[in-house]
């Protein structure tokens, strides 16, 4: 066993127990502001695991955009609303709910797993162009390269796309949040 | 000699946080947190996306990963205005009284 293949071992380990702890957390935790921060784990152990996939622009934006922006606008929200306050876990609302649930997503991990396990073996053919890879000397930014020259040639319509949904939901959010004058008692 | 880390390993890794997203979401009664477990759920498709991604050498999947975090984040924004707005006047409604977004 050689030294590089046990540091991706130990990295792809230790990020995934970051990623199943911090989302266990979200789940379990009776304080919203705990599940946020279970919620900051998972995205930090993601952002490794895009690290460990050579994809480090993407490591980059997760970090800034999810772990920075998403997360504190949750955290504005929870101190906004005074919403904080730790709820009991144990009162269950309608009985069988917890079962059905349990069965449900552990039926969905076992029908992606039993896909993923049953193509093991099939498309070990490269049919995409390759991934450059940031190599040690000289090219730093290949990654960031060629992510730009696939956003901005083959998806450049899609890309636009998304600065009109970006101003739509900004617009949205305005309307919905504002309190009209005329509407004193709110809805 | 143990082998390379295989990119299926990240697919099973998604899987997993997958389902833990799923259960939390059809679990948990608070609004803001049901909101946390889809962002769970859509992390792990971000990973397989990256997985998928390096297994068959093609950066489409990276770009998609690219306009899935856009549409994350407006979702986030819009998601976190209508629980604003309804959980304004209430605090400590949960998912039942949602039904007040009914015309």
């Amino acid at each position: 066993m050689s030294d590089a293949t046990f540091l991706e071992y130990l990295v792809f380990f230790s990020a995934a127990v970051m990623i199943i702890a911090g989302a266990i957390a979200v789940i379990a935790m009776r304080h919203p502001v705990h599940s946020a921060l279970g919620l900051i784990l998972t995205l930090f152990g993601v952002a490794v695991q895009f690290v460990a996939m050579e994809a480090h622009f993407l490591a980059a934006v997760q970090v800034i955009v999810y772990a920075g922006a998403i997360v504190v606008l949750f955290l504005f929200v929870l101190m906004l609303l005074g919403v904080d306050e730790a709820t009991d876990l144990s009162i269950e609302p309608i009985k069988i709910q917890r079962p059905m649930a349990a069965v449900v997503s552990l039926g969905l991990v076992a029908l992606v797993a039993a896909a993923v396990i049953r193509t093991r073996d099939a498309l070990l053919i490269n049919p995409g162009a390759g991934i450059d890879v940031a190599s040690e000397n000289g090219d730093h930014d290949a990654n960031i390269r060629q992510l730009s020259e696939s956003l901005f040639s083959d998806y450049v319509f899609a890309f636009q796309l998304t600065s009109v949904l970006l101003i739509v939901a900004v617009v949205g959010t305005v309307l919905l949040t504002r309190k009209w004058p005329r509407d004193k008692a709110g809805s | 000699m143990i082998a390379a880390i295989e990119p299926n390993w990240y697919l099973l890794l998604g899987a997993v946080l997958f389902g833990i997203g799923a259960f939390g979401l059809l679990v948990r009664r608070n609004p803001l947190v049901m909101f946390m477990c889809i962002e769970l759920m859509l992390n792990a498709v971000t990973l397989t996306f990256v997985a998928l991604a390096t297994r068959l050498g093609d950066i489409g999947g990276q770009t998609a990963v690219l306009f899935v975090m856009v549409v994350a984040a407006a979702e986030v924004v819009v998601g976190l205005g209508i629980i604003v707005s309804i959980l304004r006047g209430r605090p400590g409604a949960t998912a039942d009284d949602l039904v007040d977004l009914k015309g």
